[in-house]
């Protein structure tokens, strides 16, 4: 295997009852980059993230992580290892309040937290740190206020402070802005830049213009099936790309 | 060493460490109900609230904060009873004792049926834990130490740590109240606990909590084996007071009694299926004259209930004051 490479999958294949959403996919992921992931709409981008950290068993193919096999293992042990994903809808838990939300992500410093003898007031030694990954995505003034009650572009920011808490080596984020207004987008793009520098992400999204300006390498996904990789300037004038994206209505 | 403490339910150490104020306020106002009614009701009855509802609170923990719905749960409760009932008469145990071994019986039970039945979901895990259940219940029916039909009788309640008599029922009063309250106080710890925090989040998103590296399995079994616990503790202590254990406790029925007495009172809430326990208990006392009539009496209460209640009157008076109880 190729140095520098944090992530690959070699011919990974998911079969839904007959239908191919991911077939034959090899990804390279590179240490250290900023990975985009674009393609059509059911092209088969979260069904990959599915594959990759273990929520949804392939049908065939690999998955290699720092060089380990991990296609065996369980989500719960990929994300122990340093590969953490978001989700396409976004994920808070909705009756915490995003102080809570992020402190979560934080007691698993503790290990497993099967202590149900102690007070939850041990947990407050993560406080600090709670609100500084809070305050970096901007959401100082809410860390009292539930998950369920902010608005969708701070639910998103609140999800990334989430995962950032675990500080993990590579994360897998799907769709990060959408549904977030413009000002959120510059911040996050500004956040993802910023967290990047000692990290690897791979990144599915829609917003062309964040992906050309965020992304190292660039892989298009078109019905399943790797259409082409490369930079920006590259992918963006392969004739097969301009068609996938005009075949489906995405000009 | 303190969650010995803790699940042993005598003595519940700094259990109200962060305790927002309403919860003490009612604690205090259970202990002293606790206290007074003994001198105005009959105190085997109120034993028998107090054994209910410690027995619903157990189930809650696992149904409210984790969401698997367990249909055999009468097996912990009813097989704990028969534990107790048994080393209580045969081997001469103190009841303290007996109610140890009863509630150390249904935690290997429940984590044995727990670790087989935990990774089924919705509906097939209700089916497991009941064919399991009726496993257990044909067991106490068959198994020479029961007694079959007429289960075990006469259990003598013994001295309490060897000293003190149990035979008068206002003296034994005191400990089952002292059990109840180090029951739900543990529980409220439970919930309050680094460990019920994970359970928070992964009732609320459970995929989230595994993309955190929360292996949610082991929470949920985790959580199945303390209310299996917690539910023998209630069953053992039951058999003390009832000085009998009997097919009844080990029934599919009184599975369906606890679902009964939890969504009555307010599922997910820490004082809900206390009510829910004293309503149908007190319903069933009220009632009794009416023979089967209370099955139907008791259907159509749950249904008007589920219609008005949805989330149980305890549930409901927490949505009123905004305040979780
Ligand atoms: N669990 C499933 N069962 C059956 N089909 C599925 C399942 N999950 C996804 N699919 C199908 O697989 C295809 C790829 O879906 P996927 O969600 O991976 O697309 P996507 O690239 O993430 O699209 P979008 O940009 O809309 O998020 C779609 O046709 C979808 O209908
Ligand atoms: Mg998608």
């Amino acid at each position: 295997m190729d140095d520098g490479v944090i992530l690959a999958a070699d011919n990974l294949t998911k079969e839904f009852r007959g239908f191919l959403a991911v077939e034959g996919v090899n990804l390279r992921v590179r240490r250290g980059q900023i990975h985009a992931l674009i393609g059509p709409n059911g092209a088969g981008k979260t069904t990959c993230f599915n594959l990759l950290t273990k929520f949804l068993p392939p049908t065939r193919g690999k998955i290699t992580y720092k060089g380990q096999d991990i296609t065996a293992l369980s989500p719960a042990d990929i994300a122990r290892l340093g590969l953490v994903r978001s989700f396409q809808i976004s994920a808070v838990f909705p009756h915490l309040t995003a102080l809570e939300n992020v402190r979560i992500a934080l007691q698993r410093q503790r290990g497993d937290s099967f202590d149900f003898w102690r007070s939850q007031k041990v947990l407050s030694d993560f406080d600090d740190r709670a609100r500084a990954l809070l305050a970096d995505v901007g959401l100082s003034e809410f860390e009292s206020t539930e998950a369920s009650d902010l608005s969708y572009g701070r639910k998103r920011a609140l999800e990334i402070a989430t995962t950032l808490a675990l500080d993990p080596e590579m994360l897998l984020l799907d769709e990060p802005m959408a549904g977030m207004g413009n000002e959120d987008v510059d911040r996050i793009a500004a956040l993802i830049k910023r967290i990047s520098a000692n990290r690897t992400i791979l990144m599915v999204e829609h917003n062309l213009s964040v992906v050309s300006s965020l992304s190292d390498t660039i892989t298009v996904l078109a019905r399943g099936k790797v259409l082409a990789e490369g930079d920006y300037a590259t992918v963006s004038k392969d004739p097969r790309v301009v068609e996938a994206y005009i075949g489906a209505g995405h000009g | 060493m303190s969650a010995a403490v803790a699940t042993s339910g005598i003595k519940v150490q700094q259990a109200t460490g962060g305790m927002p104020r309403h919860h003490v306020a009612i604690f205090i106002a259970l202990l002293a109900a606790g206290i007074v009614a003994p001198f105005m009701l009959y105190p085997v009855f109120v034993m028998k609230v107090m054994c209910f509802a410690l027995f619903a609170c157990a189930f809650n923990l696992l149904l409210g904060y984790t969401g698997l719905l367990s249909f055999g749960h009468a097996a912990y409760f009813g097989f704990a009873s028969y534990i107790c009932a048994y080393s209580a008469k045969s081997w001469g145990l103190t009841p303290e004792l007996a109610i140890l071994l009863g509630t150390a019986a249904a935690t290997v039970l429940g984590l044995v049926i727990g670790a087989l039945s935990i990774r089924r979901q919705g509906i097939y895990f209700a089916m497991v834990t009941l064919a399991f259940a009726q496993m257990v219940f044909f067991f106490c029916l068959q198994a020479p130490f029961t007694g079959g039909e007429d289960g075990i009788q006469a259990v003598p309640r013994g001295h309490l740590f060897g000293l003190i008599s149990l035979r008068s029922d206002f003296t034994l009063y005191w400990v089952v109240l002292a059990i109840t309250l180090g029951g739900l106080l543990a529980i409220y710890r439970i919930i309050h606990s680094p460990f019920g925090q994970v359970l928070k989040a992964i009732r609320e998103n459970e995929p989230r909590a595994v993309s955190l590296g929360y292996r949610v399995n082991r929470y949920k079994l985790a959580t199945f084996v303390l209310s299996a616990a917690l539910a023998g503790l209630a069953g053992s202590t039951k058999a003390i007071v009832f000085q009998l254990a009997s097919l009844t406790d080990v029934h599919w029925s009184m599975s369906g009694e606890v679902v009964l007495m939890t969504l009555i009172g307010g599922l997910g809430t820490v004082f809900g299926p206390i009510l829910g326990a004293t309503v149908i208990i007190t319903m069933q006392n009220y009632l009794a004259t009416f023979g089967a009539w209370v099955t139907i009496i008791q259907g159509i209460i749950f249904v008007v209930c589920v219609m008005l209640f949805r989330e149980g009157v305890i549930g409901v008076i927490s949505k009123w004051i905004k305040k979780p109880l």
